[in-house]
C-alpha cells in the first residue's frame, strides 16, 4: 500500500467495522520508500476471506492484495524472549535455544534474552518448551510472508 | 513562475475549474480564509444553510438529481460533527460528494485546540476516502483527486480537511489536468466471457426476472436498461434506490420489491429461474432472509461496479464487474443477435402467472374513506404534477407510500435516503434538487416527525426563494415505528406518539411561506393544485391523515420474500 499516514488505520478500521479479526499485522516500508508492505494474518471461511480481499482492494491506498495462503509461501516471525536463567537452568536454556536455532543476544547474571525466528508455531513450541515460571517477557512481531520461488508480489 | 496564491484562493480556483456552480455551507473560524475568497468572486455561489447536516443533504440532493458532484463546506469541530449524518447518508447510497472541512492550524493539531476534532478519524468509516492536507503545495492535487475519486467507480463522498494555516499559506497554483493513481483504477468494461455466459442464461430462461437498483441511476443507464428490458419482454422490478431506472407506468414493470414491495415483484423474485441483478446489492430490506431466498433454485447474473457487492449476501452464478452502462451495451449487442432463441411460450406462461399475482391488487386501500388516506394524497400528487415532479422524501411510512404510489418514469426524480434511512433528509435534499433544477417542480413528501429534524431549513428556503412544495403526511405518529409496535410489540406505542406538534401553517407563515392545513379527502386535490400554481412560493401542506394506516405489503424482518403480510 501507499506509504502514507492513515493507511494503516484504514486497514485496521475496516477489520473492526466489518467484524473481521486480525491475528497479527506487520507493516513497514519496502525498498521503494513510497510503498509499504503489510502482512496480515486472519482466519475465516472462504467467503469471508473473499469479502476481506475485496474490501481491502477498495481502500484507496491499498495498491495490491494477495492471499499468500492460495499458494506455497514462506512465513516468518521474530520473537524476543527474556527468561530467568540461574544455576543449572543456564546450561539447559542455552541448549534449548540452540535446538530451536535461537540466539542469545543479551545476558545478565540472572537472565538471557533470546532471539528466535520461525513460523508462529515454532515460536509457540519454544514457549511450550520453556518452564513457564522462567519466562519473564516475550515480544513477537507477528508473521511476515512471501511467496515461494518465482511467485512475486510487485507493482 | 506563476504568481503565488493562498490555500484559500487555490481552493476556490479548484472549485471553479471543476465547474462547481453551487456549494452548500456554513462558516466558522477554521474556514474564514476560504469564505473570504468565496466573497471575492461570483462563479461559485455559496448557499448558506442553517445546520451543517443540511449542507451535506443539500449537496447530496443536488448530486442525485443532476449527476454532478455535490459540494459542501463546513468548519472544524462541531461543523464537521454536524455534517457526519449527511456524509454517512451519502456514503450508504453511493452519492458523489466533496466535503471541504476546516481544521485547526497544523501546529495545533493534536493539542485539543479550540474546535479541534479528528475529522479524518471520525469520518473514515463513512467516506469513500478522506484527506488531511498538511501542506499547501499538496492542496490542488488533493482536491483534484477528491473530485476524481468521488465521481468514478462506485461513487461516494470524499472529504478534504484543510487546516487554517494551509488555507493561508501561499504556493504557485496549477490545477492538474489528469489524475493517475496506481492504487485506484476502477474497472469499467465487463469481462466478455462472463457477458457471454450471461447471454446464454438469459436466452435459456423460462421464468426470467430483472431486478435493478441505484447503480442504474448512478451509472445513467436507465435508457439502456429500458431498451434491453423491452427487447427481452421480461418483467422488471426496481429497488427503493432504483425507482425511475425503468418506467413505472410500463406494463413490464411489476413495482418495487422488498420489505414493502408489491406482491407480484416479490413473488416473481422468489420464483424466477434466471435473475438478472443490475446495480443492486441484495440487501436485507430487499430479499429478506437469504436462507429463505435459497429455498427456490435460480441462476443469478449480477452486474455491478463494485466487486465487494457481489456474492456478499447471496452467492451468484455469473458475476460481471463493470460499469453498468458499458455492460448493458455489450449485453444488448449480443442479445440482439440471439433474441429469436428466447422461449416465448415459457415467457407467456410466466406472464400469466405474474398477472395472477398482480390481480391480488396488493396496494389497495379504502378509497371511500372519510379520513384522508396517505396513499390517496400521493396519488393526487402524481396526478397534479403529471408525474413530472422531483420528489424527495424523509423516512417512515410516508416514504414507502411515496415510493409505491408515485410512478417514476424517469431516473433522478426520486430522491430518498435508502441506505441509512435518515429522517431530516427530505427538506434540505429538496433544496439541493431545486438549485440543480431551477425550473423543475420539487416536492418533499414528509411526516410530522421527520420534518422537524431539519425544519430550520425553511429559513434557507426563504432566503433563496426556493418554491418547494412540502407534503406533510401528518398522522401524529412516528408512523413506521407505530406500525412495528402494532405488529411486533403488542400495540405498546412506546414514545411514538408525536405530542405537542407545532401549528405547521403558522410555522410556515412565520418563516415567510404559505401554509395550508387539509383535513377532508375532498380537499386534497384542490389544495395540491393551488399549491403548485404558486410557482414562486414555498407551500407547506399539512395533510391530516389516518393515524391507523399501515404500509402493505410487508415482509417482516427475518422473513422470506414470499412471506408477506398483505392487506
Ligand atoms: C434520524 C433518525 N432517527 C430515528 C429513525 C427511526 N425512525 C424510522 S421511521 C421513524 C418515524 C418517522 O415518523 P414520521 O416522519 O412522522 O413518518 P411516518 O412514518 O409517520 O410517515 C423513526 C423514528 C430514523 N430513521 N432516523
Ligand atoms: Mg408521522
Amino acid at each position: 500500500m501507499e506509504n502514507e499516514a492513515g493507511a494503516l488505520s484504514r486497514v485496521a478500521g475496516l477489520f473492526s467495522s466489518r467484524g473481521y479479526n486480525i491475528e497479527s499485522l506487520t507493516v513497514a516500508a519496502t525498498e521503494d520508500p513510497t510503498l509499504s508492505r503489510m502482512t496480515l494474518v486472519t482466519v475465516g471461511s472462504d467467503d469471508v476471506v473473499e469479502q476481506i480481499t475485496k474490501q481491502l482492494n477498495k481502500l484507496i491506498e491499498v495498491v495490491k492484495v494477495v492471499d499468500l495462503s492460495d499458494g506455497v509461501h514462506i512465513e516468518r516471525e521474530l520473537m524476543l524472549i527474556k527468561v530467568r536463567a540461574v544455576g543449572n537452568d543456564r546450561e539447559e536454556i542455552k541448549r534449548m535455544a540452540d535446538i530451536f536455532r535461537g540466539r542469545i543476544i543479551d545476558v545478565t547474571d540472572k537472565s538471557y534474552t533470546i532471539e528466535l525466528t520461525g513460523t508462529g508455531s515454532k515460536l509457540d513450541a519454544f514457549i511450550e518448551a520453556m518452564e513457564r515460571s522462567t519466562i519473564l517477557e516475550t515480544v513477537r512481531t507477528g508473521a511476515s510472508g512471501i511467496g515461494r520461488g518465482e511467485r512475486i508480489l510487485k507493482i | 513562475m506563476s504568481t503565488e496564491l493562498t490555500g484559500a484562493e487555490i481552493t476556490v480556483r479548484c472549485l471553479q475549474k471543476e465547474g462547481v456552480d453551487y456549494i452548500f455551507g456554513y462558516p466558522g473560524g477554521a474556514v474564514l480564509y476560504i469564505y473570504d475568497e468565496l466573497f471575492k468572486q461570483d462563479k461559485v455561489k455559496h448557499v448558506l444553510v442553517r445546520h451543517e447536516q443540511a449542507a451535506v443533504h443539500a449537496a447530496d440532493g443536488y448530486a442525485r438529481s443532476s449527476n454532478k458532484v455535490g459540494v459542501a463546506l463546513v468548519t472544524s469541530g462541531p461543523g464537521v460533527t454536524n455534517a457526519v449524518t449527511g456524509i454517512a447518508t451519502a456514503y450508504m447510497d453511493s452519492i458523489p460528494l466533496v466535503i471541504i472541512s476546516g481544521q485547526v492550524p497544523t501546529h495545533a493539531i493534536g493539542l485539543d485546540a479550540f474546535q479541534e476534532v479528528d475529522t479524518v478519524g471520525i469520518t473514515r468509516p463513512c467516506v469513500k476516502h478522506n484527506f488531511l492536507v498538511k501542506d499547501v503545495s499538496e492542496l490542488a492535487a488533493t482536491i483534484k483527486k477528491a473530485f476524481y475519486i468521488a465521481s468514478t467507480g462506485r461513487p461516494g463522498p470524499v472529504l478534504v480537511d484543510i487546516p487554517k494555516d494551509v488555507s493561508q499559506h501561499k504556493t504557485a497554483f496549477a490545477y492538474p489536468e489528469k489524475v493517475s493513481m496506481r492504487s485506484y483504477n476502477p474497472v469499467t468494461r465487463g469481462h466478455s466471457g462472463q457477458i457471454k455466459k450471461a447471454v446464454q442464461l438469459i436466452l435459456g430462461a423460462k421464468r426470467p426476472m430483472i431486478y435493478t437498483g441505484g447503480g442504474v441511476i448512478l451509472s445513467d443507464a436507465a435508457t439502456r436498461l429500458t431498451n434491453l428490458v423491452r427487447m427481452l419482454g421480461f418483467p422488471c422490478t426496481n429497488t427503493l434506490m432504483g425507482l425511475g431506472g425503468y418506467p413505472a407506468t410500463d406494463k413490464q414493470f411489476v413495482g418495487m420489491l422488498g420489505m414493502h414491495g408489491t406482491y407480484e415483484a416479490n413473488m416473481a423474485m422468489q420464483h424466477c429461474d434466471v435473475l438478472v441483478a443490475v446495480g443492486a446489492r441484495f440487501d436485507d430490506r430487499v430479499i429478506g432472509n437469504p436462507k429463505h431466498f435459497y429455498n427456490e433454485a435460480r441462476k443469478i447474473i449480477h452486474i455491478d461496479i463494485d466487486p465487494s457487492s457481489i456474492s456478499k449476501r447471496v452467492k451468484v452464478d455469473v458475476p460481471i464487474v463493470g460499469s453498468i452502462s458499458d455492460v448493458l451495451d455489450e449485453l444488448m449487442k449480443l442479445l440482439q443477435a440471439g433474441k429469436d432463441k428466447l422461449d416465448q411460450s415459457a415467457l407467456e406462461a410466466w406472464w400469466t402467472q405474474i398477472d395472477l399475482w398482480r390481480a391480488r391488487d396488493c396496494l389497495k386501500y379504502d378509497r371511500a374513506s372519510t379520513i384522508i388516506k396517505p396513499q390517496m394524497v400521493i396519488e393526487k400528487l402524481y396526478k397534479v404534477t403529471k408525474g413530472n415532479a422531483f420528489i424527495t422524501s424523509d423516512v417512515g411510512q410516508h416514504q414507502m407510500w411515496a415510493a409505491q404510489f408515485y410512478k417514476f418514469d424517469l431516473p433522478r426524480r426520486w430522491i430518498n435516503s435508502g441506505g441509512l434511512g435518515t429522517m431530516g433528509f427530505g427538506l434540505p435534499a429538496a433544496m439541493g434538487v431545486q438549485f440543480a433544477n431551477p425550473k423543475g417542480a420539487v416536492a418533499c413528501v414528509t411526516g410530522e416527525a421527520s420534518i422537524q429534524m431539519c425544519i430550520q431549513e425553511l429559513s434557507t428556503c426563504k432566503q433563496y426563494n426556493l418554491p418547494l412544495k412540502i407534503v406533510n403526511l401528518n398522522n401524529r405518529y412516528m408512523g413506521m415505528v407505530r406500525q412495528w409496535q402494532e405488529f411486533f410489540h403488542g400495540n405498546r406505542y412506546a414514545e411514538s406518539y408525536m405530542d405537542a406538534l407545532p401549528n405547521f401553517v403558522k410555522l410556515a407563515e412565520s418563516y415567510g411561506h404559505v401554509g395550508m392545513k387539509i383535513e377532508q379527502p375532498g380537499d386534497v386535490e384542490g389544495a395540491l393544485k393551488e399549491a403548485f400554481k404558486l410557482k414562486d412560493r414555498l407551500v407547506f401542506m399539512d395533510f391530516i391523515t389516518d393515524q391507523t394506516e399501515n404500509v402493505f405489503p410487508m415482509v417482516p424482518g427475518g422473513k422470506g420474500l414470499s412471506e408477506m403480510i398483505l392487506v
